[in-house]
């Protein structure tokens, strides 16, 4: 009794058992957040952080158990709840208008935002919150969301959710908050949460990126299948130790792959310096070629040019020489409307159709191959896309790209916010596809996935600063290479 | 210190330059259209079709399109003419039911997640029918309030301009300044997100309509202030001219992004692609697919500044 009223829990969910159909998301799940401290929560797809993370702030009502807020407990904990009891959310995909600017999607968010000069005060709000979580930003208010990059549009939500207008904030869900975010970014977002931290408010924080999770966080809750299976301080948890909590098999760094000579292929694509300086671009048939570099340094771009030098024409190529894995899913990943089959046969349906019809036989043999191959979760290929977690669809945008004929695949940072067995899981597909002699080029802002490749291209400011191959493939060298900026 | 123009006033730049263009043209055929009273010859019934478009406009901004504007506003023109003139209090219960159905057409869309084209689409039936009950052939008069206002002679400055104006400022007041806006077109631009800030999105759609009906009703008397008399036909052809208009104001079909100050210039410039026309003598028979034809060049020059506009950006 003692503690509880010392250290009074901010949000207290209860046994809370959700189900979807039959699949069990959530199986009895207690969670206490108390006041100033820093929960991490971890787990695999399908796990149910998600589901947990959608009931502390509203969205959606357990059918059994119960939410508690300062100790009380609310019979209709709902959205208007959650925010009254001063519970924010900032969610894995960009949540924020595209249409509107950094002022109205304040507005937005904030209900007291009204009445005679509300802009000004919206402005003075938000940009007081950007201030003190990204010093240095440059994300002017009045800009309007759809032409600020993603990362900027990151750092409005984040920012937006740590603003305060009438309710004070007390807990703030992170869920995988530096997935778009640089290095820098991401380590001035770390240092703030500790010091709201520091000053009584709460966070969640989801992350893939377990060092983040074991820096910035007291305690970590380890999610399988629906439940906690452990509860620990993060002191008490190292890389390995998370990862084998999690039940993953994949041991965690020690899994790099046997490097291939690969010099002896084909040159299949390349590209000249960038705007003129710097270095080119090559890639040979059955490498890994990485992009790195910090986010946003023009990395997206060059994927761009290069699918657009081999497929820009009005006319279709039979074969197509390249294929292309979407880093932003819901963006221009998947068909929203469409099942998990349609989406994975989009690109193959020259194939299946061999008199313009498509034969119905052969795109189900097809969806039930890869289904397999790549383990996608779901009962029937017929479902919608989006019943799949974030990590399956991903699965399934792969498996599209994978499924063309196409003998190079180029990817644009396409585990965001994937977890890690699933991450493990496409990390192995790719390198079976590279020993038949695909060729990948894939940007990722990941150092664990860089590290996988063959070669490396450092971007820096929209120019290829240095090509890494082999064992030079280093975190220190990456890192010097990006902060070098050109030469020439 | 280089001049940085907002995407909103990129997107206005096209309308009133291809308003402005067309303006000169028809001054330079038809130099007596330059005053007090050709102006308003040649803009008066834009007036109408202004309201109509802003109408359009806001049913546009969350996502949806309204396919019984015509119909609605038709309906409008006779409940005018007959009720409103007659016995005021039963016109404007009549017209406070029509609003009240339009906020339920729009909690229906929203609740059983309908598109919006095939209710919107039925209902200009309805509609139909109910104005041709009213009115079985043209007739009807117009209230004397209605008359007055539309044949008012401001000093200076002609009653069509003032009205447009008028209508120009107080809906960009209401949808791009005002708070109540934000919340309409943050549903147009992304309703999970409003939502999860713990609005109700079924009360904005419902006021978006319930506005869209105030505005279109508006449209409705304007017109019969015009005509001194209505019929069932009167407004059918503002469904595509209104949708038009607001696609010419550099508003587009989804995404919540719509331009109320480009939605009158559009309506503006639509009526005046007529007069225009006729002034180059071209035979009525032609004239629709001219109109077209201007259409066509306008919206090509957005999706060119568009263009320009990406590349700056990517640059």
């Amino acid at each position: 009794m003692g503690v509880e009223a010392q250290n009074p829990a901010v949000v207290e969910v209860t046994d809370a058992k959700v189900h979807f159909g039959a699949v069990k998301a959530l199986d009895g799940v207690t969670i206490r957040i108390a006041a100033g401290e820093s929960v991490g929560l971890v787990g695999h797809n399908g796990a149910g952080k998600s589901t947990i993370v959608n009931i502390i702030n509203g969205g959606l009502t357990p059918h059994t158990g119960s939410v508690s807020c300062g100790g009380a407990r609310i019979e209709r904990y709902g959205i208007a709840a959650a925010r009254a009891h001063g519970v924010r959310c900032v969610f894995q995909e960009l949540s924020l208008c595209p249409n509107l600017t950094v002022i109205e999607n304040t507005r937005v968010m904030h209900r007291g935002l009204r009445g005679f000069g509300w802009r000004k005060r919206a402005a003075e709000v938000i940009s007081r919150s950007l201030d003190s979580i990204f010093p240095g930003h440059t994300i002017a208010p009045d800009a309007t969301i759809g032409d600020l990059s993603i990362a900027e549009r990151q750092m409005v939500e984040i920012a937006t959710a740590f603003s305060t207008i009438s309710t004070p904030v007390k807990l703030v869900i992170l869920d995988e908050p530096t997935s778009s975010l640089d290095a820098t970014l991401a380590a001035q977002l770390l240092a703030y949460v500790r010091v709201f931290v520091e000053n009584g408010g709460s966070i969640i924080l989801i992350s893939h990126i377990l060092g983040e999770i074991l820096s910035a966080t007291d305690r970590i809750i380890v999610m399988k299948d629906g439940k906690v299976v452990t509860e620990k301080p993060s002191s008490a948890f190292d890389h390995h130790s998370l990862v084998a909590a999690m039940g993953s098999v994949v041991k965690a760094r020690d899994a790099a792959p046997a490097r291939v000579k690969v010099n002896g292929g084909m040159l299949l694509l390349s590209a000249p310096p960038r705007r003129g300086k710097g270095l080119r671009f090559n890639a040979y048939a059955g490498e890994l070629v990485g992009l790195a570099g910090l986010g946003g340094h023009g990395q997206t771009d060059i994927l761009l040019d290069l699918y657009l030098s081999k497929t820009g024409n009005w006319l279709r190529n039979a074969n197509a020489a390249v294929t292309f894995v979407a880093g932003d899913r819901s963006l221009n990943g998947v068909f929203p409307l469409w099942s998990i089959l349609k989406n994975l046969t989009i690109a193959n349906l020259s194939d299946l159709s061999p008199r313009g019809m498509v034969n119905d036989g052969r795109e189900e043999a097809l969806g039930t191959s890869w289904k397999e191959r790549i383990e996608i979760r779901t009962k029937d290929m017929d479902n919608r896309i989006l019943s799949l977690s974030g990590g399956n669809q991903q699965k399934v945008l792969f498996a599209r790209a994978l499924a063309t004929s196409a003998p190079v695949v180029l990817m644009d940072d396409p585990m965001r916010g994937v977890d890690v067995g699933t991450k493990q899981e496409v990390y192995a597909i790719i390198r079976a596809e590279a020993a038949k002699g695909r060729t990948f080029v894939w940007y990722s802002t990941e150092m664990e996935e860089v590290s996988l490749c063959d070669r490396v291209f450092v971007f820096s400011e929209g120019v290829i600063v240095k090509e890494l191959t082999g064992a030079d493939v280093t975190e220190e060298n990456i890192l010097a290479a990006s902060f070098t900026g050109v030469a020439a | 210190m280089k001049l940085r123009l907002s995407s909103d006033t990129i997107r206005l730049i096209i309308p009133a330059l291809s308003l402005t263009i067309l303006l000169i043209s028809v001054f330079y055929l038809q130099p007596r259209a330059m005053g007090y009273l050709g102006l308003n010859l040649l803009f008066n019934l834009a007036v109408p079709i202004a309201l109509a478009t802003i109408a359009q406009m806001l049913i546009m901004t969350v996502n949806d399109l309204d396919l019984s504007m015509g119909s609605f506003v038709s309906f409008i023109a006779c409940v005018t003419a007959t009720f409103l003139q007659s016995d005021p209090a039963i016109g404007v219960a009549i017209l406070l039911l029509a609003i009240a159905v339009y906020a339920g057409l729009g909690v229906l869309i929203h609740v059983r997640d309908l598109p919006s084209i095939v209710v919107t689409l039925g209902m200009s039936f309805v509609w139909s029918g109910l104005a041709i009950l009213l009115l079985p052939a043209p007739g009807g008069h117009a209230p004397e309030w209605a008359r007055a206002v539309m044949t008012s002679r401001p000093p200076l400055v002609p009653m069509a301009i003032v009205a447009s104006v008028i209508i120009a400022m107080f809906s960009h007041f209401l949808i791009m300044r005002s708070s109540f806006g934000v919340i309409l077109r943050g549903v147009g631009g992304n309703a999970r997100s409003v939502e999860r800030a713990g609005w109700s999105i079924l009360a904005a759609r419902a006021a978006t309509y319930a506005l869209a009906a105030f505005f279109a009703i508006l449209a409705g008397i304007a017109l019969v202030g015009l005509t001194t008399s209505a019929d069932a036909n009167i407004a059918l052809r503002y469904t595509l001219l209104s949708i038009a208009g607001v696609i010419l104001g550099g508003g587009e079909f989804t995404g919540g992004r719509v331009s109320p100050i480009g939605a009158v210039i559009g309506a503006l410039t639509l009526t005046l692609a007529g007069s225009f026309l006729s002034f180059l003598r071209i035979s009525s028979d032609w004239q629709i697919g001219a109109q077209g034809a201007i259409l066509i060049v306008v919206l090509g020059l957005r999706l060119l500044l568009n263009r320009m506009e990406k590349k700056e950006k990517r640059a």
